[in-house]
């Protein structure tokens, strides 16, 4: 009796297989092809930056994936920050990021403010106005013009001004979608206890809006802190933010194939923001994908 | 608009929502964001360059000269075609992370952070990466060599036909992570009844995914195809650090002419093109702002 199953057996031991077969794909199958795509597409490139800025300059001639025979990955970091400008690139690319990131999300809040809480044709054609530049290309050549007619240009805070200017319409569309989901009761309430527009607006508004300023503040920040295409056409030149440095140790460096002073700038450069990004990571991700998605 | 049942207090004080909140903010963006659009539409016109101290105008010369070089056409031609392959790919690339990582598994949470680093890097920085990656003797030859066990030395940033399709799929990999957050945020609002209902239905998981998960996560598409169309139309450093427009200029995005032409002096051919590109975005913007607009609107 024992040797023989049962039908029923039998057909118990197939379900338990093809349960087995399906438990496959999420269990084994899915995180073995994900772990492998990830080594793959972002291992590889980060494997090379970093086994390149361990080289010499010889053996980085022509950067591939092996590993340097001896790892001087501290004398080439050493030798960016000696040779290039890595430090006042540094000073300078802060110097451009807060105030222009302070100066967007303020003004652009309350601007979103007014333009979520009021209705009508005019608002809505400020509305269009103010979220033209999500879509529309600064016009960078007239720009410089602009700055030039200004006294700005090749300065900081012409730069700053640019910023503010070109990410005005992220933060407007951000906050105002943000803005109407707030009601509108919470701030009669502070209004029939007779606080003024400028109250309401830095008492009950403003702290409402944290989440979406957070992920604003992050987005802003990651275009600011890697533009180099309008820091080369207002300060570039006059003035260094980390990627004009890098650019300009590059464009130095590809006809002697510095790539182990390239990727060694890289490593410094992009280290303190993955750092940064993997300690906040939860609250970024959460932030991007409401902002994005509602 | 004011409403009729307002107390006497605040008939006093005012409107409660007065415009000179967002006077600052559309001061700035008229002066250093519109007023450099319209200076487009004039400078154009005009022979300003480095080499003279007078602008005067010129007519549609430069207009007329562009297209005789055929600088016009191509620049606008190749940039058309990155972004339409951008939209292509970055949405694929992104949509298929999505779905993989899909399921909230502590492994999933950890490789979402890793595919997001791309977008944290400069794309300065990723091109450089990439263009050392794609040497003749770089590191994707040397992984396809172990690979096929004879040597492969493809340069892969050599063909003036294929080029253009690399430097799309490397502008795909920097912000493909940007996409799969937005997806995985659409793909987390599905109703896991509406699936469950398919399921019992016996609907094959292709089926689910073409017909009930896609359509069900439609703002999120929209939102990532019109970002990625039109972000890419705007796009540089990738293609400078990868390519330089090379080879024979076969990269040569709008942005990357504008910068040689005004490296060189050629201030107003620089604006031309940049009028050019900025007609060409909002030839292509008008039906996307639409579509966000209504996404807006049905927010609310």
């Amino acid at each position: 009796m024992k040797d023989r199953a049962s039908p029923a057996a039998v057909h118990d031991r197939d379900r338990r297989r093809t349960i087995t077969a399906a438990r496959l794909l999420p269990t084994v199958v899915q995180p073995v092809v994900s772990v492998l795509l990830a080594l793959l597409l972002v291992g590889v490139p980060l494997w090379t930056v970093l086994v390149t800025a361990g080289k010499s300059q010889a053996e980085a001639f022509s950067p591939d994936l092996s590993l340097p025979s001896r790892w001087r990955l501290g004398e080439n970091l050493a030798e960016v920050v000696e040779r290039s400008e890595i430090g006042p690139a540094f000073i300078g690319s802060i110097v451009m990021l807060v105030p222009s990131v302070l100066a967007v999300l303020v003004l652009g809040s309350m601007a979103a403010w007014i333009l979520a809480r009021r209705s009508g044709r005019l608002t809505a054609v400020l509305y269009a106005v103010g979220i033209s530049g999500i879509i529309l290309p600064p016009a960078v050549v007239t720009l410089v013009l602009l700055l030039r007619q200004l006294g700005l240009a090749g300065s900081a805070v012409g730069m700053i001004c640019t910023y503010t200017g070109m990410y005005m319409s992220t933060v407007i569309f951000f906050v105002t979608g943000f803005v109407r989901t707030v009601p509108e009761s919470l701030e009669e309430a502070a209004r029939v206890d007779g606080a003024g527009p400028v109250r309401v607006f830095t008492m009950i508004i403003l702290p409402l809006l944290r989440p979406v300023l957070a992920t604003a503040t992050i987005l802003i920040s990651l275009y600011v802190w890697n533009d180099v295409f309008y820091a080369l056409f207002v300060v570039g030149g006059r003035m260094d933010t980390l990627p004009l440095n890098l650019f300009a140790v590059a464009s130095a460096g590809i006809h002697l194939n510095n790539w182990h002073l390239i990727f060694s700038y890289v490593l410094l450069m992009s280290l303190p923001l993955i750092v940064l990004f993997a300690v906040f990571q939860r609250s970024i991700i959460s932030g991007i994908t409401s902002g994005a998605v509602k | 608009m004011h409403s009729p049942g307002r107390s006497p207090r605040e008939a006093r004080a005012g409107s409660p929502h007065p415009w000179v909140f967002a006077a600052p903010a559309f001061a700035v963006l008229a002066v250093f964001f519109l007023t450099p659009t319209v200076y487009n539409f004039v400078y154009a016109f005009t022979d300003w360059s480095s080499f003279k101290s007078a602008i005067s105008p010129v007519g549609l010369n430069n207009f007329t000269d562009l297209a005789a070089s055929g600088a016009l056409r191509k620049a606008l031609t190749i940039t058309l075609v990155y972004a339409a392959g951008v939209a292509v790919f970055q949405n694929l690339f992104g949509l298929g992370l999505a779905l993989l990582l899909e399921r909230d598994t502590r492994i999933n949470r950890l490789l979402r952070v890793v595919f997001f680093i791309p977008v944290i890097i400069s794309s300065l920085a990723a091109g450089y990466i990439f263009q050392a990656l794609l040497r003749p003797d770089g590191g994707l030859n040397q992984l396809l060599s172990a690979l096929a066990g004879t040597p492969v030395r493809t340069a892969w940033l050599g063909s003036t036909t294929w080029t253009i399709l690399v430097v799309i799929l490397i502008h795909s990999w920097k912000w493909m992570g940007m996409s799969m957050l937005v997806y995985l945020a659409g793909l987390k609002t599905i109703d896991s009844q509406v699936l469950e209902a398919a399921r019992i239905d016996g609907v094959s998981p292709w089926q689910m995914l073409l017909r009930i998960r896609i359509p069900l996560i439609a703002p999120a598409v929209t939102f990532n195809v019109a970002t990625a169309l039109l972000g890419s139309m705007n796009s540089f450093d990738i293609v400078q650090a990868t390519t330089g427009g090379g080879p024979g200029s076969s990269t040569e995005l709008l942005n990357l002419f504008i910068f040689r032409t005004f490296g060189q002096g050629l201030y107003a051919q620089a604006t031309t093109m940049s009028l050019v590109l900025f007609l060409a975005v909002v030839f292509l913007a008008f039906p996307v702002i639409g579509m966000l607009r209504r996404r807006e609107r049905t927010m609310t």
